[in-house]
């Protein structure tokens, strides 16, 4: 069975009313290894040895966190600076993290329609995280299409539960094998993937 | 037996003092106590292991008393005189006044002549140092308002001895039929204004030559790096001014007194302060085993009812004196209350100056053994009455019974309790309020406990270490207790009962160095905060930046450097059980910086940060490029 790692990071979770609900019932799903980094390092102090450590005895590395200035809150920065260290992620003798899994859960403000060429952002969500995708190249890991769950601003709890137990399905299914990380390569987004599958 | 053989009084002194002191302390009655103790049992009076000869070796132990000055004079630092000069001024000056006035007084109404009546009034207005100092730090109220009032009022007192030790034979000389002892002296036949100059005088060579030629001495001998040659001076000085002093009729004690004052400010006071105080405490135990060896109890047995009637009689108004100045100086009830019986018997200077008295013919024989029975006795009262206060008079007046209406309805559900406000507690509570969290605070200082009530702070006054102030506290809804007292001992008392009682509770507590963090750590608690640490980084932080080093690199430092502190301290903590038993405290300290540094040395990660170092990459780019660059013209272009 493939170990999840899921590194969460959320400066503000006390008042994060979406990510709150999202996280409620993910922490206990049996496989799963649930870090709050901003609760972990609050003076980002990032443990490296010990980071790096969690790193290779998970499968599938979970980076979620809210979409600020279309990027991660730099506490995400911080780790994959310090934790990413060359000659043991990426380098020619870097090769600790060569077959694992990245996968990136976003919540963004602003609703999908905006994140296109003719919307308020411009670019797409996968665009804005080409950094993120290359990195985990470099690493020699494979690039999960992200989850995004957008335009939380105007989100009704109804939508909020659907984002919610979608994402609790994935993270269940990848930990206890049903989902193959493998299956969801070809989309661009996971929301794809689950439309797929619950179209049928 | 050899009655006067060095080694047999040696033999019986020492024997007396090991046995009894030890029990006095544990029975809570102090040091002073069990050597006055000690001093009436081998006493005529009682075993008769020594005779008359106890007042030659009192003569002699009295040049204790002129150490003891001499330390005396050293501690006052002139900038704590200033800081706290209103304090001894005004509360000290009112009360050694007040009380020489009122008992002296009450001597002349019972028909002593007006010298003995002045010099009597004058001794008795003292309290005892040793005494007061004592109980108030280890009940640990030295910090709050009575103790520190009780300190101005001492040194006030310390100071005045001197004066007074000046002004006494100026008494006698007034009755030179009786007198005979200070006639011995050129001084002694001069007549009284002139006696006065040679004061002045004498007061003049003395500062003069603390300024000009001792410092230069100590200077030269330190210079020889020879400690016993340092401790021998130190010896010297005092007994060369004692000397000096004795052959123009002057005080011992009053000439080392300012020999002090003026070495206080000297590099050489703390040297001159641990020299001395070894020689000082043994002939201070000395010379109060020898007073209590003196004590008459045939005087005692002879009139009983007189002798409690003076001795209560004599507390009663020094502590009324005190409590009416605690009342202008608005001093809160309860701290005034233990700041009246703290001071209310009478201290070892009247030791000193009862032999002196006699010396000088102020006093007859029978009189002074009378009072020395008596100023004996009200020491001997002090913890006892300090009990009683503690026990009987503070719950009934006291801040602590204010509080019972509250304590009724159960509001007490703050998560975080607080025992000790000082300033390192309060910055905790500051915190913590600020951010909106419930804080119940308890403190043994009921000034500092009444402000914080009148601020809306919960606040109770008393004993953190009593169950029932716990419970009432809240103890048992609470999440954290955060100990934060100065004395190591009560917090570790306090950490003993909450594990005990309110085992849910979680514990922080305050620390002052790596020693109790050890001990606080074997008895289990996880979280020890050391108060000095956090400021001692900063500051390095900040020495690092001053030297060019870049802020983020020096702060990253400094937090790696604690964490691996912490982990050091719980490794050595294991490890530091066996070592104890091997090293003495000093040793040990030693060998614990040693530990410490090896430790820093082995952790080579202490300065690290790979990711934001791009040594390794440029290795590994310059390594692709076959052609291996030469040191000045690096090939690598992007």
């Amino acid at each position: 069975m493939p170990r999840i790692l899921i590194l969460f990071a959320h400066p503000r979770l006390e008042k994060s009313r979406i990510n709150l609900q999202l996280i409620k019932d993910i922490t206990t799903i049996p496989g799963v290894t649930f870090r709050d980094l901003y609760e972990e390092y609050p003076d980002f102090d990032v443990d490296i040895k010990a980071e790096q450590q969690l790193l290779l005895e998970h499968d599938v590395i979970v980076f979620h966190h809210p979409f600020y200035w279309y990027s991660a809150p730099p506490l995400i920065k911080q780790w994959i600076d310090l934790v990413l260290a060359h000659g043991w992620a990426y380098g020619s003798a870097g090769r600790m993290l060569e077959g694992k899994f990245w996968l990136q859960i976003i919540t963004s403000g602003g609703p999908e329609s905006s994140y296109q060429a003719t919307g308020g952002a411009r670019f797409t969500i996968r665009e804005y995280l080409i950094p993120f995708e290359q990195t985990a190249r470099l690493c020699k890991m494979t690039f999960l299409p992200p989850l995004a769950i957008q335009g939380t601003h105007r989100m009704t709890s109804e939508e909020l539960g659907i984002h919610s137990r979608r994402y609790q399905k994935l993270i269940s299914g990848l930990a206890d094998g049903s989902i193959r990380s493998e299956e969801l390569t070809p989309f661009s987004y996971t929301k794809d993937y689950f439309e797929s599958v619950e179209g049928k | 037996m050899h009655h006067d053989s060095f080694f047999y009084l040696a033999l019986v002194y020492l024997t007396a003092a090991v046995i009894a002191v030890p029990i006095a302390k544990r029975l809570g009655l102090g040091s002073v106590l069990g050597y006055l103790m000690a001093g009436m049992l081998i006493g005529p009076h009682l075993l008769g292991l020594i005779g008359e000869e106890g007042q030659d070796v009192m003569h002699f132990a009295e040049f204790g008393v002129v150490m003891m000055l001499f330390v005396i004079g050293l501690e006052l630092e002139p900038s704590l005189l200033w800081r706290m000069r209103s304090a001894i001024l005004g509360l000290g000056g009112l009360q050694v006044a007040g009380t020489a006035i009122i008992i002296g007084g009450l001597a002349f109404l019972a028909g002593l002549s007006w010298q003995a009546s002045a010099a009597l009034g004058m001794i008795l207005s003292l309290s005892s140092t040793a005494i007061v100092l004592q109980t108030l730090n280890e009940k640990g109220l030295i910090k709050t308002t009575s103790g520190q009032s009780s300190f101005a009022v001492l040194l006030f007192q310390d100071i005045a001895v001197i004066p007074m030790l000046a002004i006494f034979p100026l008494l006698a000389i007034q009755t030179a039929g009786t007198d005979s002892a200070s006639s011995q002296t050129w001084v002694g036949s001069l007549p009284a204004w002139l006696q006065t100059v040679v004061v002045l005088g004498a007061v003049g060579l003395i500062i003069a030559g603390g300024r000009f030629i001792i410092r230069p001495a100590f200077r030269f001998i330190a210079q020889t790096r020879l400690l016993e040659l340092f401790t021998a001076a130190a010896l010297l000085l005092v007994i060369a001014i004692a000397v000096l002093m004795t052959t123009v009729g002057l005080s011992p004690a009053l000439g080392t007194f300012l020999a002090g004052v003026v070495l206080a400010n000297s590099e050489y006071r703390h040297e001159l302060i641990s020299d001395i105080e070894p020689f000082k405490g043994l002939l201070l135990g000395l010379f109060f085993i020898s007073v209590g060896a003196s004590i008459n109890f045939s005087l005692i047995v002879a009139d009983p009812g007189s002798i409690l009637i003076l001795v209560l009689g004599l507390m009663l108004v020094k502590g009324l004196v005190l409590f009416v100045l605690g009342k202008v100086y608005k001093i809160g009830t309860d701290q005034n209350l233990i700041f009246s019986f703290a001071l209310s018997q009478v201290g070892e200077f009247a030791f000193v100056l009862f032999s002196f008295a006699l010396q000088n013919g102020i006093f007859d024989a029978e009189l002074t053994g009378k009072m020395v029975a008596v100023v004996a006795l009200s020491m001997a009262m002090t913890p006892l009455i300090m009990t009683l206060n503690e026990k009987v008079l503070l719950p009934k007046f006291g801040t602590e019974k204010t509080n019972d209406r509250e304590a009724d309805e159960i509001q007490e559900d703050n998560p975080v309790i607080i025992a000790g406000f000082d300033r390192f507690g309060n910055t905790v509570g500051r915190l913590l309020k600020a951010n909106g969290i419930g804080t119940t605070v308890l403190d043994n200082d009921s000034d500092r406990v009444d402000t914080l009530r009148k601020l809306g702070l919960k606040v109770y006054y008393g004993d953190a270490t009593r169950h029932e102030l716990l419970h009432a506290a809240g103890a048992d809804k609470a999440k954290l207790m955060i100990i934060a007292y100065e004395e190591s001992e009560k917090n570790e008392n306090l950490v003993h009962l909450v594990k005990k009682h309110f085992p849910h509770l979680q514990i922080l507590v305050r620390t002052s160095d790596r020693t109790e963090s050890y001990r606080l750590i074997e008895q289990g608690v996880d979280h020890v905060y050391r108060e000095t640490l956090d400021t001692a980084l900063r500051m390095g932080v900040d020495a690092m930046r001053m030297l060019g080093i870049r802020g983020f690199h020096a702060q990253r430092a400094a937090n790696m450097f604690r964490k691996h502190d912490e982990t050091v301290l719980k490794n050595l903590s294991a490890v530091r059980k066996d070592k104890k038993v091997y090293f003495s405290m000093a040793k040990s300290a030693i060998a614990e910086l040693e530990d410490l540094i090896q430790a820093d040395m082995a952790d080579t990660d202490l300065e690290r940060d790979a990711g934001w170092d791009s040594d390794s990459l440029r290795e590994e780019v310059l390594a692709r490029f076959q052609t291996p660059p030469k040191p000045e013209e690096p090939k690598v272009t992007s």
